[in-house]
């Protein structure tokens, strides 16, 4: 909290540190976007557990700009929790039946090394991924 | 660093506590609490938004979602639908006439506005000292600090071409340098936050909202011209304000950014908060001098002006709230970049509350030189109701009174002076025709008659005599001499009144008396006012 500062560095290190803590009020459109479905059906098989693993974990790992926000029932609803990961540029991914675990390997797969984390990708019933 | 994955920011700014702002935020508390939602949501008051008239307005981020008027009851719905759903709430977003907007800034309130002075207020929680460094807060400091001269300080105020928003628009960087040229061993900056215009609230609406770049500004000017000692002097009914500056200024003492050896420069700098007391002559300079050594709050006579004989007679640097405002990021950015804003006669912006008979009510902030027009009827939305444009009155009761011809004249500062007007204290008050203008001066007088020091005769007297024909106009039995008369008294008070006060009590009566002198006429001898507002002038009453 509170210090009395003594340099520009120290200013300069407390400007970084409260700028992060700001971030989600920032104009982010174009960054990568994480959204949790969360209809009832979502709510009711964890999507906001899901949602702050992603959170928790995208913090851990130092992703600023990675906005995370909800949307409804996509009409899977027995592959909720699922979420859908926009990158910018980037076709958009869906994930389905997750939990906090999968979630946060999403982050470290997905958002952290940029490769789909092929093993939650949803499946259709045609064995089709969603896209 | 913060886990909450939302922000849910919400205005606790003076207009909106009219409007059980309070009871939302405590509702919206207590909801988030119940539903178990206080890990993945904050909860900031910020300052005002702007948009007074949709209050109070809550912006829920990452989404940028706004929500406009609500109220306790629409928490609950608020919290289901879209804290614990990601749905909007439909009939809460932004309508103005066909205009629907989930984000105000995309609305045409917020696209012809700048915001250099307003650039954290709504964004940031005042309360909170890292939210204003996060947002660039004190880096004009850090910067003069680190690597400007004092000189090279005012020359660059000077060469950005700011000018006083308090009233008088006199170039800041002059006034800055006449103060460091000054010789004494103590030198003061005082911040002059008495804000007693009414239909004014800017002054407020900015400490309430970013205190710190008030601090900021205090701080280098105290640098520029050799003080090290600063007082803001802040109207008394300005609770909030006062309450947030302490605040403030407790935190940058915490965070050294005010006190010794600011950031290991060698330069102090402290900042003492007073009150004023309730009367509206104390925001002229002087008398606020006097009042902050603790005398009757009565204007001194000038010369010696305050730059060379100030508080306590030292020389003392006397700003305005909105011009402080405007000097961090002038240091920041460079005087040129600030030159790029405005009219090149008068740079900058200025903040304006918009008032009166206008859709949107609130707080504006515009580049110099828009055009009147484009503040009422784009940024304003225009008169409500299916009346009509008849005046607007800029810069306060003391401004001068426009007409609809003067609609597509550019707002600044020499363009105001052309048509007997000014920039004044940033009030700007639009009036429909259903309003007389006799009654309005009626209005007018009745406060200056009440608000007069009585220390010189010309503004004591001349109040009270011009509202004694005004009342005699409205009455149906004045004269053409009636009006003669004011003419005289008025040019008699510009000339000889001892302070601004007095000198610009003229102001409306003569704009009135030039742009709506028709109106004036009808009144006259037993006639009639066309609006049926002076009821007496109808049915002849004397």
């Amino acid at each position: 909290m509170g210090q009395s500062m003594k340099s520009m560095q120290e200013l300069e290190a407390i400007r970084e540190r409260a700028r992060k803590a700001m971030q989600v009020r920032q104009n982010q459109e174009g960054g990568p976007v994480i959204s949790v479905a969360m209809g009832t059906c979502g709510i009711a098989k964890g999507a906001r557990d899901v949602m702050m693993a992603l959170v928790d974990e995208a913090a851990k790992r130092g992703l600023d700009s990675v906005v995370v926000t909800q949307s409804g029932c996509a009409g899977y609803c027995e592959h909720e929790p699922m979420i859908k990961v926009q990158l910018p540029h980037q076709d958009a991914v869906y994930y389905g039946s997750l939990d906090e675990r999968k979630a946060r390997d999403v982050v470290a797969r997905h958002l952290v090394q940029g490769e789909i984390a092929n093993d939650y990708v949803l499946q259709l019933p045609g064995g089709e991924p969603l896209a | 660093m913060s886990m909450h994955r939302s922000h849910i920011l919400i205005c606790s700014g003076s207009n909106c506590s009219h409007r059980q702002s309070r009871a939302v935020r405590s509702r919206l508390r207590q909801a988030i609490t119940e539903t178990g939602l206080e890990r993945e949501f904050k909860v900031i008051e910020t300052g005002c938004f702007g948009l007074c008239q949709q209050g109070p307005i809550m912006v829920i981020y990452p989404e940028g979602v706004h929500y406009c008027r609500v109220q306790a009851d629409d928490i609950d719905e608020i919290v289901q639908t879209h804290l614990q759903k990601g749905r909007v709430v439909t009939r809460l977003l932004f309508k103005s006439g066909t205009e629907q907007s989930v984000e105000l800034p995309k609305t045409a309130f917020y696209q012809k506005q700048k915001r250099v002075v307003l650039r954290n207020v709504g964004l940031i929680d005042p309360e909170n000292i890292e939210e204003s460094l996060a947002r660039d807060g004190y880096q004009g400091l850090a910067k003069v600090l680190d690597t400007l001269s004092p000189e090279a300080v005012i020359a660059e105020v000077t060469n950005s071409g700011l000018q006083g928003r308090g009233g008088a628009g006199f170039p800041a960087g002059r006034k800055w340098e006449f103060t460091r040229k000054a010789p004494g061993d103590q030198k003061y900056v005082v911040c002059n936050a008495d804000e007693g215009e009414p239909g004014t609230s800017k002054d407020r609406l900015i400490l309430e909202g970013d205190p710190h770049t008030i601090i900021e500004g205090m701080a280098i000017a105290g640098y520029a011209v050799g003080a090290t000692k600063g007082f803001i002097y802040i109207r008394g009914e300005y609770q909030l304000s006062l309450q947030r500056f302490r605040q403030a200024v407790a935190q940058a003492k915490e965070y050294g950014l005010l006190g010794q050896d600011i950031l290991g420069s060698g330069f102090h700098f402290d900042i003492e908060v007073r009150s004023g007391a309730g009367a509206y002559v104390c925001g002229e300079e002087t008398a606020l001098l006097n009042s902050l050594e603790g005398k009757r709050g009565e204007p001194r006579y000038k010369p010696p002006f305050p730059a060379n004989f100030g508080l306590w007679g030292k020389p003392t640097l006397i700003n305005n709230v909105e011009t402080l405002a405007n000097i961090g990021p002038i240091l920041i950015h460079g005087a040129d970049w600030y030159r790029s804003i405005g009219s090149p006669e008068c740079p900058g912006t200025k903040v304006f509350t918009l008032s009166g008979n206008i859709a949107n009510r609130g707080l504006i902030e515009v580049p110099m030189g828009i055009t009147l027009r484009e503040i009422v009827e784009d940024i304003g939305g225009g008169i409500p109701n299916g009346r009509h444009f008849k005046m607007a009155q800029t810069g306060g009761t003391s401004g001068g009174c426009l007409a609809v011809q003067h609609l597509d004249l550019p707002v600044d500062i020499p363009h105001l002076a052309e048509v007997g007007s000014s920039l004044g204290s940033g009030a700007l008050l639009v009036v429909d025709d259903s309003h007389c203008m006799v009654d309005l001066a009626r209005v007018f007088l009745k406060f200056f008659a009440h608000e007069s020091c009585g220390q010189c005769t010309p503004c004591r007297e001349g109040t009270t005599l011009l509202k004694r024909l005004v009342d005699k106009i409205a009455s149906g039995s004045g004269t053409a001499a009636d009006i003669k008369a004011m003419r005289r008294l008025s040019t008699t008070m510009q000339m000889t009144s001892l302070c601004g006060l007095g000198q610009t009590v003229p102001t409306p009566v003569l704009t009135m008396l030039a742009y709506f002198n028709d109106e004036f006429m009808e009144h006259l001898d037993g006639g009639a006012c066309a609006t049926g507002v002076c009821r007496a002038a109808v049915k002849g009453v004397v």
